[in-house]
């Protein structure tokens, strides 16, 4: 408890180091660009293959599991929609997200410490904090709505693609199905969770990576506990937002 | 000029740095010298600020340390340059690029000045301006410690610290660095602190010598006055080779 508690403290005080303004404005929207092409930019190849393939796979079993008269048929991309939107798209992918830029970030910064470049930061004088984690997190949290977006399009084409290409599903049965009692604050929902994912995927992975230390074993130990502590912690954000925003 | 008067440190209740006290001239080399694990790195590093002492005073030309807010602390940190023992190079940035760096950070200059003023620096350490380009893992460990050294004086620092700058070097190699570190603390006026426990080098350029000894500040002195001392500490850490026993013999001989 103790240990938590510790380890509570230094994550705020990192993020309090973080969260100041930066020394150097120039520097601080040169680098922005950067990260949010590395972290987000970079994250959409897989994210259209993971979307698009839960599409399909999420269709074809909401087809076979709901073989039931009393329901219509266009009930599947409905079924669909609402858990791409509410679900699937915002959390699940960070969850994935997690494991992908969060390790790449606890692992980068976490090298950067052991080999004493975060020393020679701070030597310099450069709040090192500032200039390694704000753009991160700045950068992630800009780039999730985008690719909540684009993760919830991939997993209706994905649907879509069910419809088209096998008999399970009419595309016109599907197409009314997504349209259905469509309530817009979902999307709303969506993007406002993928803020605070964006956030908690990068501070806590950036706070893991910063407070590494020993060699490339102990990196390797700061990028594991990155991608697990995100992710308990997307869980349970993930919560509370759903009982603030939806309950 | 640095002093330190009196530091103590301890980690965990155990007593690391116990009552040191010392000054550190401008112009000159001056080394702290230990075995590993006597306490040297903690000593330079709680100097820098790295670590914050127990008790003491640590002065830079008469400010105390201890008493400066955080925003002194980054201030005098930017008349601070540092040589880490594996360089410390932005494996991300270009040769250039990480000389340059503190300058963007901190001057005023244009990139043309500051270009200027890095291709200066890189020169004034025997880069070769086919280097500038290339990235830190494309360069030997010799040029990593150059191109240190060449980030380290972009700034005009007043005072450098050198974290073992021997460290995994050939001993030309080696020289060619403690030389060079010479030359600029010479050249610029710098109050220079190396940390080390290379012979070759406490015998090259060693003008100020500290030996720590389990925390404590155990013995004084110069290269000159290393083979005269019958300091105990000393004698077994310097002449701990039969090579080093016989060099002391022939030089006490050949001075009787």
């Amino acid at each position: 408890m103790k240990k938590t508690l510790e380890q509570v403290g230094k994550y705020v005080n990192l993020m309090k180091k973080t969260f100041s303004l930066p020394d150097n404005w120039r520097m601080f929207w040169r680098q922005l660009p950067l990260e949010m092409e590395k972290l987000g930019i970079n994250t959409v190849g897989i994210i259209v293959l993971i979307s698009i393939f839960m599409g399909v796979i999420m269709t074809m079993q909401t087809i076979m599991n709901t073989e039931n008269p009393m329901l219509p048929r266009y009930s599947t991309g409905l079924v669909l929609r609402d858990t791409l939107l509410l679900e699937f798209s915002s959390s699940i992918m960070s969850l994935l997200l997690a494991g992908k830029v969060g390790s790449n970030i606890a692992s980068e910064i976490g090298t950067m410490r052991v080999t004493e470049q975060i020393d020679a930061l701070d030597i310099m004088g450069v709040n090192s904090a500032n200039y390694l984690i704000l753009p991160k997190i700045i950068g992630l949290m800009l780039c999730m709505p985008m690719l909540v977006t684009f993760s919830v399009f991939c997993g209706l084409a994905g649907g879509c693609g069910v419809a088209i290409f096998t008999d399970m599903i009419t595309i016109s049965d599907f197409i009314y199905g997504i349209q259905y009692a469509f309530i817009p604050y979902y999307f709303t929902y969506s993007i406002i969770k993928s803020f605070f994912f964006g956030f908690v995927i990068a501070s806590v992975s950036a706070f893991y990576g910063y407070f590494a230390y020993g060699g490339a074993i102990d990196v390797g130990k700061a990028s594991t506990n990155a991608v697990v502590n995100s992710s308990i912690l997307l869980l349970a954000v993930n919560v509370i937002l759903t009982q603030l925003l939806l309950v | 000029m640095i002093e330190v008067q009196n530091i103590s440190k301890s980690f965990d209740g155990k007593l690391v740095l116990d009552d040191i006290s010392a000054t550190f001239h401008s112009g000159k080399i001056n080394q702290i010298i230990g075995q590993s694990g006597s306490g040297k790195t903690v000593l330079m590093k709680s100097i820098i600020g790295l670590f914050r002492v127990d008790s003491g005073k640590i002065l830079y030309d008469g400010r105390n340390l201890r008493e400066m807010r955080m925003k002194e602390i980054k201030e005098l940190r930017k008349e601070v340059g540092m040589l880490f023992q594996g360089s410390a190079l932005f494996d991300s940035q270009t040769v250039l690029a990480n000389v340059m760096f503190p300058l963007k950070m901190f001057s005023p200059m244009s990139v043309a000045e500051m270009t200027e003023r890095a291709e200066f620096c890189l020169t004034r350490v025997d880069l070769k301006p086919q280097a500038f380009n290339l990235f830190p893992s494309e360069i030997s460990g010799g040029m990593q410690k150059r191109v240190a050294i060449a980030r380290a004086i972009s700034l005009n620092p007043r005072y450098l610290f050198c974290d073992e700058p021997n460290s995994g070097l050939d001993p030309v190699t080696s020289i060619l660095i403690d030389r060079l570190i010479e030359e600029i603390t010479q050249e610029f006026d710098i109050t220079t602190i190396v940390n080390t426990h290379d012979m070759n080098s406490i015998m090259e350029i060693g003008a100020n010598i500290i030996l720590i000894n389990k925390g404590k500040k155990a013995w004084e002195g110069s290269k000159d006055t290393i083979f005269s001392s019958d300091n105990e500490a000393l004698n077994d850490f310097v002449f701990a080779s039969e090579l080093f026993k016989n060099v002391k013999k022939t030089q006490l001989k050949n001075n009787s």
